[in-house]
């Protein structure tokens, strides 16, 4: 029964002995204090619940930390293990082919039953599996121990005068604290793989090479000249907010300044759905209509400038992809970024200066215009960098309407590639981890992390001094 | 106290032969005005005519109406939604709530000044010449210079800041951004001017300063102001009309109103039985 047991998904059956755990220790230690909190004369020092949960919170700390540790070296410590047991013909293998043969073991394992015919490897795997049971029932074991002690002790330390409640308090404290750290230990993790898979690629590819270098074509292993990627990133990014900025903007005045109540109780939250929808349907949008749409206004210039006299041969390149169906479309994405924004901002200017205004004899528009929108200004400016960094770091609509060819060409109507649309194009696919061509990935990843940081950062900090400047 | 004034009805008194002349006519005349916000009624049946060149200092109780009162006065409360006005208020002849009248001049001619000092975020300068200029009242520079000497030193601030016109007005002390805010209203060439309560932000030195300068600018306008406390009624004005429950109970020389009023309630407010 016992080895059954070892076969379960063990992480799962650690959750289980948390929570059992958990429940038993609240009851033990609410138990206990019921028999001490209406009898004696004395005040207890803490209600009955705040002792089950100081017992709760005793008991579930060395499951957690044993849950944790088990995630992270159940698998290496087994693999060790069995490393030590492989017979002598092993030692011929290197360190890198010994590992992926581990590796290809352990697979096999997860999969019950897996006979592959092949003797020494079915061997190898069931041993492996016999270890894992070993370890996983160990574990277990360790948990029921180290917790019912801690457990135990937590008890036994209660009595009337006991501050339950304060332990308490602090625990839920430390609780918190950790989950704000993890937040904050992702994201430094995440930028650390990030900077140290970038340097082994500029340990490949010079940095000046890959941040100056004209030719791109990172597929085959070629070229890693970025500029083309940085510019079309730009460019596209430049359309967007073309729209974006101007519609977003008016829309916000409107909305604050000019529609009564029952027109923004609807119209806000509509605009803010627009934020909603994902944006592989956008992409759709811009493939099927606003590309082809764009195209065919190109090739209308293209005939019409040569029936004017103006122009030679066709002006434009009128790609069925094209830079300025996807800025477009992804201007139309981010309006509600700066609308909603602005909104608040125009919205946080106190109501006693559009009065000084008026009372002064100034008309709606002068007082919208020269009071209230230069009050605004930089939390409106904050708004448009927000909009900016999210263009930037868009990538679905990119993907489906801007096109993959990597160049720097002026013309809208030409199809362009981003940094986004390369990196989806790097990682997808077949990919062996150390060639530069998916190293380059990462690279173009710090780049794009990096480039959209300060937008936020420049962000945050003006919203920041416009909010003190306004309680 | 005779027996009309015991009951609830609105007690109108009959206009005194006193000391105060009204002059030939009021400068604003207001005749049973209502107000109504959402449908419900703020104001009821005021006539309360306003004699130029004198302060008018309306007072009573918290929530009594007499800010939503005086804001009817340059059509402030447009800006309220759900807010309506009934009534005239007669000013030159014409009722300012006519559809003849625009709200914009209106506002330029009777000016205010708030409970809030709200100084425009831009520098002191540009806070007086703000009006000036969307009136097109300056030929030029110079004469825009001019203008914001003129009215600073009328407001009594000019000596404070004549060397830092350029700071932004938010950077000055509550008294001295309220006097900014005086002379922003008189930049306009205002005939009126309204003031909701100047003081309330204010410290007692920078009370006394604005109070010294509302006596002061009595002479060239005429002046309404809304006040809480008692003692600013009777130092700046010269009229005096007590509100409650958004009704008029008495109006009269301010001496009259704080020595002997005629009202019961007056009484009771101004000696501090209730408010």
């Amino acid at each position: 029964m016992f080895s059954q047991l070892g076969h379960l998904p063990m992480d799962f059956l650690l959750i289980v002995a948390a929570v059992i755990l958990a429940s038993l220790g609240f009851i033990a230690g609410r138990l206990k204090a019921e028999t001490f909190a209406f009898a004696g004369e004395e005040r207890t020092h803490s209600r009955p619940n705040s002792h089950g949960y100081y017992v709760l919170m005793w008991a579930l700390v060395p499951a957690v930390t044993i849950l944790l540790a088990y995630v992270a070296f159940a698998e290496p410590l087994s693999k060790a293990w069995l490393r030590r047991e492989l017979p002598a013909g092993f030692s011929v293998l290197s360190r890198g082919e010994l590992a992926s043969y581990l590796d290809a073991v352990a697979r096999a394992a997860h999969i019950k039953g897996l006979v592959t015919g092949e003797h020494v490897f079915d061997t190898v795997t069931t041993r492996y599996d016999e270890i894992l049971g070993t370890v996983n029932l160990a574990t277990l074991g360790l948990v029921a121990v180290l917790s019912g002690v801690s457990l135990a002790w937590a008890r036994a330390r209660l009595g009337p005068r006991f501050r339950a409640r304060v332990h308490v308090e602090s625990g839920l404290e430390w609780f918190l604290f950790l989950c704000a750290a993890l937040a904050i230990a992702t994201t430094v993790g995440i930028v650390a793989s990030l900077v140290f898979e970038s340097m082994r690629f500029f340990a490949v590819v010079p940095a000046t090479d890959f941040l100056f270098g004209t030719e791109w074509n990172a597929q085959t292993n070629a070229a890693f000249g970025a500029l083309p990627l940085f510019f079309g990133t730009f460019m596209i990014s430049f359309f967007a907010m073309l729209v974006a900025a101007p519609v977003g903007l008016y829309a916000a005045i409107y909305l604050s300044e000019y529609a009564g109540a029952k027109v923004r109780a609807v119209v806000k939250p509509i605009l803010e759905v627009l934020a909603g929808i994902p944006t592989v349907v956008y992409g759709f949008f811009a493939l099927l209509v606003i590309a082809p749409a764009v195209r065919a206004g190109a090739l209308w210039l293209n005939t019409s400038l040569v029936e004017w006299g103006l122009a030679h041969g066709p002006v434009f390149a009128a790609q069925p992809t094209s830079a300025l169906a996807a800025g477009l479309v992804m201007g139309i994405m981010v309006i509600p970024f700066v609308s909603s924004l602005s909104d608040d901002v125009i919205s946080a200017v106190p109501q006693s200066l559009r009065d000084g205004a008026y009372a002064v004899g100034a008309t709606k528009s002068e007082a919208v215009r020269q009071i209230v929108l230069p009050a605004a200004l930089p939390g409106i400016i904050a708004a448009l960098l927000l909009a900016v960094s999210r263009a930037i770091g868009e990538t679905m609509i990119v993907v489906m309407a801007a096109g993959h060819r990597a160049r720097i060409s002026p013309d809208p109507t030409s199809d362009l590639t981003t940094i986004t649309v390369q990196i989806v194009a790097l990682l997808t696919g077949e990919s062996e981890f150390d060639s530069p061509k998916t190293l380059s990935a990462f690279a173009l990843g710090l780049v794009l992390f990096l480039v959209t940081l300060v937008f936020n950062l420049v962000a945050l900090g003006v919203v920041r001094r416009f909010r003190e400047k306004y309680e | 106290m005779d027996g009309s004034a015991a009951g609830n009805e609105v007690v109108v008194t009959p206009e005194p032969a006193g000391t105060l002349a009204l002059g030939d006519a009021p400068r604003m005349d207001c005749r049973n005005v209502n107000v109504f916000y959402s449908g419900k009624q703020a104001i009821f049946d005021v006539s309360l005519p306003i004699p130029d060149r004198s302060v008018t200092a309306l007072i009573g109780p918290s929530g009594c109406g007499k800010s939503t009162f005086l804001r009817c006065l340059n059509r402030m409360n447009d800006t309220i939604e759900g807010c309506r006005v009934e009534g005239e208020i007669i000013m030159d002849g014409k009722d300012i709530n006519s559809p003849v009248i625009d709200p914009v001049l209106l506002r330029s001619r009777v000016g205010m000044v708030f409970q809030k000092p709200n100084p425009f975020p831009k520098t002191i300068y540009e806070n007086i010449a703000y009006g000036p200029r969307i009136h097109g009242l300056a030929q030029g520079r110079e004469d825009l210079d001019e203008i914001v000497e003129k009215c600073l030193k009328r407001a009594g601030l000019w000596e404070e800041v004549k060397d830092r016109l350029t700071v932004p007005g938010t950077s000055l002390s509550g008294g001295q951004q309220q006097r900014l805010c005086i002379a922003r209203a008189i930049a306009v060439r205002p005939e009126v001017i309204l003031m909701d309560e100047p003081c309330s932000a204010l410290d007692p030195i920078a009370t006394a300063r604005i109070e010294e300068l509302i006596d002061d600018l009595r002479k060239r306008y005429c002046i309404v102001i809304v006040t809480h406390s008692m003692q600013q009624a009777a130092r700046v004005s010269q009229r005096a009309a007590f509100f409650h429950l958004g009704k008029l109970v008495e109006m009269g020389d301010t001496d009259q109103i704080f020595t002997s009023p005629r009202d019961r309630r007056t009484e009771d407010y101004i000696t501090g039985r209730f408010g």
